[in-house]
């Protein structure tokens, strides 16, 4: 065996889980050392140096078959990292802003992103079902960071025990499949697909663990508790990296394991569960005064936009998934990194909407840049939230799905109200009581900056880094439904 | 040439880090005018070295890179005839946007003069964009700043007015999106050479792309809502008068001058040359919304208390008749509708300054609160005087040039092949003048009752400064209109042809298709399969 191979194929991944060791050992050496953040930092940006390194590449296995890497893997590999890097450049002033700063977050952050890398290059179930675990495990005691407040409990408790169910499911339905193909290696499974009932229920199970991962409906309920009681750095985290990783694998197993044929449409179920994600996450964030729910709601209907590409099942349709988490990641940690930011202002409960008010101008780069960021999210051009919903749509129109991308923009339409609305709040209403705002560190401010800049570079310049946009699944080797739908 | 456009497009951009840097708020007002004084002279070039007699053919133009190998979305952008004039009001209008808020915007004024500049781009980006991608990216982006311009120095019902405004014409935009999307990748698929998706304008208008007549059907609809949203037709115009009343004087000019234009050249520039059939099956139907907004807008700006939302309406009526104009379809209706364009953005733009100057100085815009103030304030009133008589279409000034025009048209078109279309519509122009002057009667003329306004003091150089160059125009169309019109004659004359070319084409295709029950029946298909056996 080529462990030397093996090791550089999952190199990101050995990156993380190292560093998350060393930061445990510094940190039973001398409890909340300076040190953790650095060696965290550098883990990730080496970490994600190799992933933007092997951008362009052909999907290859590693490690006998249980992983594989480069191609799309690659890609997500990259968004896994850049949201993970910003983060902790936001929770670093944040957790210690609001007295919950722990050295052993980092450990727990490098962990979980080392499982998301796990679980987007997984080739095999066993691998999935590990690199998911160790990143729900990660995620269940971050929710439950603020112990001392009832949300804080909460969100643990509900992350948990409802996330335990899904991977029940989840399980089950390998289970299933195991029994119906006699393997758990995800091309193989593809190879002996069959639509008998046992397969067809291990693959209906399967795809319920992972909708409720991403949060799609019906399967959401979890996600607006869980936001708001998770310190609101590592909502960001929880929202964007792991939803990536979580999407990278749906498409590995929908594309290489689930091949489109007759008694097997998928399709068809993921677009309907595509519009009805779309339809209420939007619909119950117009109502939502709290804006980390607001936000929570909001990243339940960007899992329907991203879905509406995955329904597809083209190649076309996968490229644009991969973009759009792209594109929500910059965008979403920004948006929770400037709530973040007006969340530690004394005073009022700044989550509320109403209390923003005329707070725009007083520290205009956290206005403009929040203003950047939800004018992305809901999808104006020029920024990349825009370029994301495009690209979706556009797969879903040359899918023949037009009416999927109508129900689409409509669905967005929706959603500009209340991405407006706190605009409105922030700049159009006169506050209620003097406020004065702290003045963010330079660090953090450079963050936001950093990524309201991104998120109007790759609006104007919409082609990836280092690789044109239809090049990432040059190498994904697997199935196009449309193609296969062919006759 | 080619990159003195892009200057001029781009140039307002550079105002905007100057203006934040600077802390002065005096330097912020200079520099605000200067960028769009220069903005508005380096775009003169543009005007006298356009090559008229090709008003057909793209001018000066910028084509980027394919944004990837087989999908044709390229930065593309050039004048033609259509464009040029509303690209030189753009940036006419520039300078005298500023001015006129010079004193009266006292908050955020660093915000404020950004957003004025950005929405300049923006503006300026639609106009000169040939490649519709493009073209929606300036569209929608020019939303953003006037969102914030109605919002934040806005009046009372500021909030409600702009979200209203920007929801709907966003809907609007985004069902277009869709349709834009489908047309990219069935054009794409027609150019083949390993393209899969274009947007190039000179592509999908040219006569080697047509569109089946079902597809016809839903693009035109598509992209026809979106527009007429922005016009706003009847019955989309309910976001208008809102808009408008709560929009800073700045923002209503900017609105009425420029950001409605957008509808009605979205009309003619999309709609004619890439979906000519439906364009014309529709035209009745959209002369009739057309007419109805003509008198509907005159007849609720007629029971108007407020002066600033009667001119509102006013515009409803008046971008009516661009649109009757647009779709009556022969070169003396369409040249109509493209100086009316104008002529609604100088005249109402005037108007609108006007009403923002006596606001500045009453706070007040009630009609009941002025009256007999003409003696009081001379240099004031025949301004105003100008531009009421230009809005009306008195001839010798502006509106009486389009207006005529467009009668003319519809009244000869075979199109609406009905007379009833110009005939109300004129009732229309009647209207007009009893709801402006009736209202010009009542806040100039009189007695002078309130003990307020004989303190008024007249304009100010600044103000009389920025209003000349309006009358001036207004004058000028209105004697010597061909010197404008001759920019888009012979684009208009061969736009007109090749589209009834192409859509003879299209029909002469259809017959040979096995298509749906009602696209037959809405073409009359086998109609002018009887029409073409007789003229053979």
């Amino acid at each position: 065996m080529d462990y030397l191979g093996d090791i550089q194929a999952f190199l990101p991944g050995v990156i993380t889980a190292v560093a998350g060791l060393v930061v445990i050992v510094i940190e039973s050496l001398k409890k909340e050392s300076p040190l953790n953040f650095y060696v965290t930092i550098v883990s990730l940006a080496a970490a994600l140096i190799v992933s933007v390194y092997s951008l362009g590449g052909e999907l290859e296995t590693a490690f006998s078959g249980m992983l594989v890497h480069g191609g799309p893997v690659a890609f997500g590999n990259m968004v896994i990292l850049a949201g993970a890097l910003f983060c902790v450049f936001i929770s670093e002033d944040y957790l210690k802003g609001i007295g919950h700063y722990y050295g052993e977050i980092y450990a727990l952050l490098l962990f979980a992103t080392s499982g998301m890398l796990a679980l987007a290059g997984s080739n095999n179930l066993i691998t999935l079902f590990v690199g998911l675990e160790t990143m729900s495990i990660c995620l269940y005691v971050m929710a439950g960071l603020i112990k001392d407040e009832k949300a804080g409990a909460e969100s643990a408790l509900k992350y948990f025990l409802l996330g335990a169910f899904s991977t029940g499911f989840l399980l089950y339905g390998m289970a299933l499949i195991y029994g119906a193909t006699g393997t758990t290696s995800i091309p193989e499974i593809g190879a002996a697909a069959s639509t008998g009932l046992l397969f067809l229920a291990g693959a209906a199970l399967l795809m319920v663990g992972f909708l409720f991962k991403v949060s799609a409906v019906p399967f959401h309920m979890w996600t607006p508790d869980v936001y708001q009681g998770t310190p609101t750095s590592l909502t960001a985290y929880m929202a964007t990296a792991s939803k990536a990783g979580t999407f990278v694998a749906f498409i590995l197993v929908l594309s290489r394991a689930l091949p489109v044929m007759e008694g097997l449409n998928w399709q068809l179920v993921l677009s309907v569960i595509a519009v009805l994600t779309m339809v209420f996450g939007n619909i119950i964030a117009l109502v939502q005064d709290n804006v980390k729910r607001m936000l929570a709601y909001s990243s339940v209907a960007h899992a329907g936009y991203a879905l509406v590409g995955l329904s597809t099942g083209t190649f076309e349709g996968y490229n644009a998934v991969l973009y759009y988490l792209f594109a929500y990641t910059i965008m979403n940690i920004g948006a929770f990194g400037v709530i973040a930011y007006y969340e530690r202002n004394k005073g009022l409960d700044f989550n509320q909407v109403q209390n923003l008010a005329g707070l725009g101008f007083k520290e205009p780069l956290m206005g403009v840049s929040l203003s950047v960021f939800l004018f992305s999210l809901a999808g104006i051009p020029p920024l990349v939230g825009f370029v994301g919903k495009y690209y979706v749509f556009a797969a879903a129109i040359n899918a023949e799905l037009v009416w999927l991308a109508v129900v689409g923009v409509l669905a967005s339409a929706a959603s500009v109200y209340y991405y407006l609305r706190v605009m409105v709040y922030l700049y159009f209403r006169e506050e209620h009581q003097p406020i004065t705002l702290f003045s963010p560190t330079l660090m953090y401010k450079g963050t936001i900056v950093v990524l309201a800049l991104l998120t109007l570079y790759y609006g104007i310049e919409p082609v990836l880094p280092s690789t044109g946009l239809m090049e990432i699944l040059s190498g994904f080797g697997g199935y196009d439904a449309a193609a296969s739908l062919a006759p | 040439m080619e990159t003195l456009l892009n200057i001029v497009i781009y140039l307002p951009l550079v105002g905007i880090p100057l203006i934040i840097l600077s802390k002065n708020e005096t330097t912020q007002k200079w520099i605000a005018l200067l960028v769009t004084t220069i903005t508005f002279v380096a775009s003169l070039p543009l005007m006298f070295g356009f090559d008229v007699a090709n008003s057909g053919t793209a001018q000066f133009v910028t084509e980027g890179g394919r944004l990837i190998e087989n999908l044709d979305i390229k930065y593309l952008v050039g004048l033609d005839g259509l464009s040029l004039l509303l690209f030189m009001l753009t940036t006419f209008m520039g300078p005298l946007v500023i001015l006129s808020s010079w004193n009266s915007v006292t908050k955020h004024l660093t915000g404020y003069w950004s957003m004025l500049l950005l929405l300049q781009t923006a503006s300026l980006g639609v106009f000169s964009s040939l490649d519709l991608m493009v073209f929606y990216v300036f569209f929608e982006l020019s939303l953003i700043p006037m969102y914030f311009l109605i919002g934040i120095w806005g009046g009372a019902g500021r909030i409600q007015a702009t979200i209203k405004f920007f929801i709907y014409t966003l809907v609007g935009s985004l069902i277009m999106l869709v349709g834009l999307i489908y047309l990219g990748y069935d054009a794409g698929a027609a150019m083949g050479a390993g393209t899969s998706f274009t947007t190039d304008w000179r592509f999908l208008s040219s006569d080697v792309y047509t569109i089946g007549l079902v597809e016809q059907t839903y693009l035109f609809l598509a992209f026809a809502l979106a527009f007429c949203i922005k016009v706003p037709l009847f019955p989309f115009h309910t976001w208008l008068p809102y808009a408008h009343t709560e929009a800073p004087t700045a923002g209503s000019v900017v609105l009425a001058a420029i950001m409605l234009k957008m509808g009605t050249y979205g009309l003619i520039r999309v709609c004619l040359p890439i979906f000519p059939n439906a364009f014309m099956e529709f035209a009745p139907w959209m002369a009739a919304l057309a007419v109805i907004g003509i008198i509907y807008g005159a007849l609720v700006a007629m029971v108007q208390k407020d002066v600033k939302k009667l001119v509102a309406y006013s515009s409803v009526s008046h971008l009516g008749f661009v649109v009757l104009g647009i779709f009556a379809l022969n070169t003396v209706a369409v040249q109509g509708a493209i100086i009316q364009m104008i002529n609604h953005g100088l005249s109402t733009g005037a108007l609108f300054l006007i009403v923002g100057m006596i606001y500045d100085r009453r706070h007040t815009r009630m009609i009941k609160d002025f009256g007999g103030i003409a003696k009081q304030i001379p240099v004031f009133t025949v301004m105003f005087m100008i531009a009421t008589f230009a809005s009306i279409g008195l001839p010798g000034l502006n509106g009486f040039v389009g207006e005529f025009l467009i009668l003319n048209g519809s009244f000869f078109s075979e199109l609406y092949n009905n007379k009833i279309f110009a005939i109300l519509a004129a009732s229309g122009v009647i209207l007009a003048a009893v709801y402006m002057l009736w209202m010009f009667q009542r806040v100039m003329f009189g007695p002078l009752t309130n003990e307020e306004n004989k303190k008024l003091v007249d304009l100010n150089g600044r103000e009389i400064g920025l209003l000349i160059p309006l009358v001036v125009f207004m004058f000028w169309i209105g004697i010597r209109p061909v010197d404008f019109t001759k920019y888009s004659e012979v684009q208009v004359t061969e736009l007109i042809e090749a589209s009834e070319e192409k859509s003879m084409a299209v029909l002469e295709q259809a017959r040979n298709e096995d298509l749906p029950n009602w696209t037959t029946k809405l073409y009359d298909v086998d109609e002018s399969e009887s029409q073409l056996a007789s003229t053979k």
